[in-house]
C-alpha cells in the first residue's frame, strides 16, 4: 500500500484507540466515588469496555505502524501531542450530569461510527467495529436514559443537566469534521464519511434531549484540534496517572 | 469436542464453554507445523465482551484440560467475527444459569437493539427506549413481577435485578 495511505490509516487507528483509552481512564476515575453503586457499577464496566476496545485498536494501529509499537508502548509511551482522542473525551469528569452528558454525546456519534466502520474494506477493522457496536449499544441505552431521568427530573437536576448541555456543545461537533487523514481512509472505503454521521447524531441527540426536556443549543463556536494532536490542557494531567508507572519503571511487568 | 464441555466459564461455573457458544472451530493442524510427530489441535474462541477478564481463563483451561486428556499440543485462537451472541448459548446452558440463579436471556439479541435501522444510518428509536422492559422471570420463584435495580450487575454481561415477590436479588445475563 501507498505509504501516505498506510500512515493516514495508523493515524486513524490511533484516533479510535485514543478515544477510547482516554475516555475509559476518566470513568475509572468514579470507582469508588460514584453518586450510588448502581452508578459506579455501570460506570466501571463501560469503562472496561472501551478499555478493551482501546487495546483492539490500539494493537492494530502498532501492527500497521510496523515498528514494533505493541498497545502498551502506544498506550503508555506517547506523550499529549501525539495522541488523537477528541477534544470531548478529554473535558473533565465535573459534576455527575457533565460526566452523563458528555458520556451521551459521545456514545451515539461512536455508535453510528462503529456502525459504519463496520462495512469498512479492511476486514480487521469491520470486525472489531463489529464486535465493539454491539457493547456501544447498551452504553447509549443507558446514557438516553440517564439523560431523560435526570432532565425530566427535579428543577435542580434540570438546570444542571442543562448547563453540562450547553457547556460540552462546543465540543460535539469535531467528530463529524474530516481532515486529510479522515479524507483519505474514506476514499479507500477504510473509514465512513465523517460528515455522514452528522444527520442521524443531530436526530437521536435532538430526539432524547426533548424527551428530557431539554434544549438544544444553537450556538456554533466550535472547537476542534484533538485529532491533529492539539489538546486542552486537562488531556496531561490524566495522561499522568495514566502513564507513570511505565515511565518511572520502563517495560516493568506484574 | 465432548472434552470441551468439561471447561466450565470461570464466573458462572455451571456452563461450558460450549453451552455458551464460545467454541468456534476445532480441528487438527499438520504435524509437519507443529514440528512434532503428535499433531496440534487448534481451538477456535469467540470472546464475549471485548474486555471480558475471563477469556483468558478460558483459553487457559481450555489448554489444560485438553492436556489432560493427552492432547500435548493445543492452540487456543481467538476469532471476533461474527461476533458473539448469546442467541448462541444453548438450550442446557440457558437452563443451568436458571437453576444456578441467573436468570437466562429472555429476548433475542436483535430484538434488544434499541436503535432502528433507517437506509444508511442509525437514528434511536426514542419510543422504544422508554418502552416497558421485557420481563425477566425470577429464577427462584418464577414470579414475573420483578424489577431492574441496576443495569450492571457482577460482571459485564449481567444486570441486577429483585423479585417483588420472594424480594431475592438476582443476576440477569443481558441479551447481546
Amino acid at each position: 500500500m501507498n505509504p501516505k495511505i498506510e500512515y493516514s490509516k495508523f493515524d486513524y487507528l490511533l484516533r479510535l484507540g485514543d478515544n477510547c483509552l482516554v475516555l475509559s481512564q476518566q470513568l475509572s476515575d468514579w470507582c469508588g466515588h460514584g453518586p450510588a453503586l448502581e452508578e459506579d457499577l455501570a460506570l466501571t464496566n463501560v469503562a472496561l469496555d472501551l478499555l478493551g476496545q482501546a487495546r483492539l485498536w490500539l494493537s492494530y494501529a502498532g501492527e500497521v505502524e510496523g515498528r514494533g509499537r505493541d498497545e502498551d508502548a502506544l498506550a503508555y509511551g506517547r506523550d499529549g501531542a501525539d495522541f488523537r482522542n477528541l477534544l470531548l473525551v478529554e473535558q473533565p469528569n465535573g459534576h455527575y450530569g457533565n460526566t452523563v452528558a458528555r458520556q451521551f454525546f459521545f456514545d451515539v456519534w461512536h455508535q453510528q461510527l462503529l456502525a459504519g466502520l463496520g462495512q469498512s474494506c479492511d476486514p480487521r477493522i469491520a470486525e472489531i467495529a463489529q464486535k465493539a457496536v454491539k457493547e456501544v449499544r447498551y452504553h447509549v441505552e443507558r446514557s438516553a436514559h440517564l439523560m431523560v431521568a435526570l432532565g425530566d427530573g427535579t428543577e435542580l437536576s434540570r438546570s444542571r443537566m442543562q448547563a453540562a448541555v450547553n457547556k460540552l456543545w462546543p465540543y460535539t461537533n469535531e467528530g463529524f469534521e474530516s481532515d486529510a487523514v479522515d479524507a483519505q481512509c474514506a476514499e479507500q472505503g477504510l473509514v465512513p464519511a465523517a460528515a455522514s454521521l452528522a444527520a442521524s447524531w443531530h436526530a437521536s441527540v435532538a430526539a432524547v434531549l426533548n424527551r428530557a426536556t431539554l434544549e438544544m443549543p444553537s450556538f456554533t463556536g466550535h472547537q476542534r484540534g484533538g485529532r491533529q494532536g492539539v489538546h486542552s490542557e486537562h488531556l496531561g494531567h490524566l495522561l499522568t496517572p495514566l502513564q507513570f508507572v511505565q515511565r518511572t519503571y520502563p517495560g516493568s511487568q506484574w | 469436542m465432548a472434552w470441551l464441555g468439561e471447561v466450565m466459564d470461570p464466573e458462572v461455573p455451571v456452563v461450558s464453554v460450549l453451552d455458551l457458544g464460545l467454541v468456534r472451530d476445532v480441528e487438527w493442524l499438520a504435524s509437519a507445523k507443529s514440528g512434532s510427530n503428535q499433531p496440534a489441535l487448534r481451538v477456535t474462541v469467540t470472546p464475549t465482551y471485548s474486555a471480558c477478564p475471563a477469556t483468558e481463563v478460558i483459553a487457559q483451561s481450555i489448554r489444560s484440560t485438553l492436556q489432560a486428556h493427552g492432547i500435548a499440543q493445543v492452540e487456543v485462537r481467538t476469532q471476533l467475527s461474527p461476533a458473539w451472541t448469546t442467541d448462541w448459548m444453548s438450550e442446557k446452558g440457558r437452563e443451568a444459569l436458571r437453576t444456578y440463579g441467573i436468570a437466562p436471556p429472555v429476548l433475542r439479541a436483535s430484538d434488544a437493539d434499541t436503535t432502528q435501522a433507517t437506509s444508511d444510518s442509525q437514528v434511536i428509536d426514542i419510543s422504544a427506549l422508554l418502552r416497558p422492559r421485557a420481563v425477566v422471570p425470577c429464577p427462584q420463584c418464577a414470579s414475573p413481577k420483578t424489577r431492574l435495580l441496576s443495569q450492571f450487575g457482577s460482571t459485564a454481561c449481567k444486570a441486577l435485578y429483585q423479585c417483588s415477590d420472594c424480594l431475592e436479588p438476582f443476576d440477569y445475563f443481558k441479551p447481546h
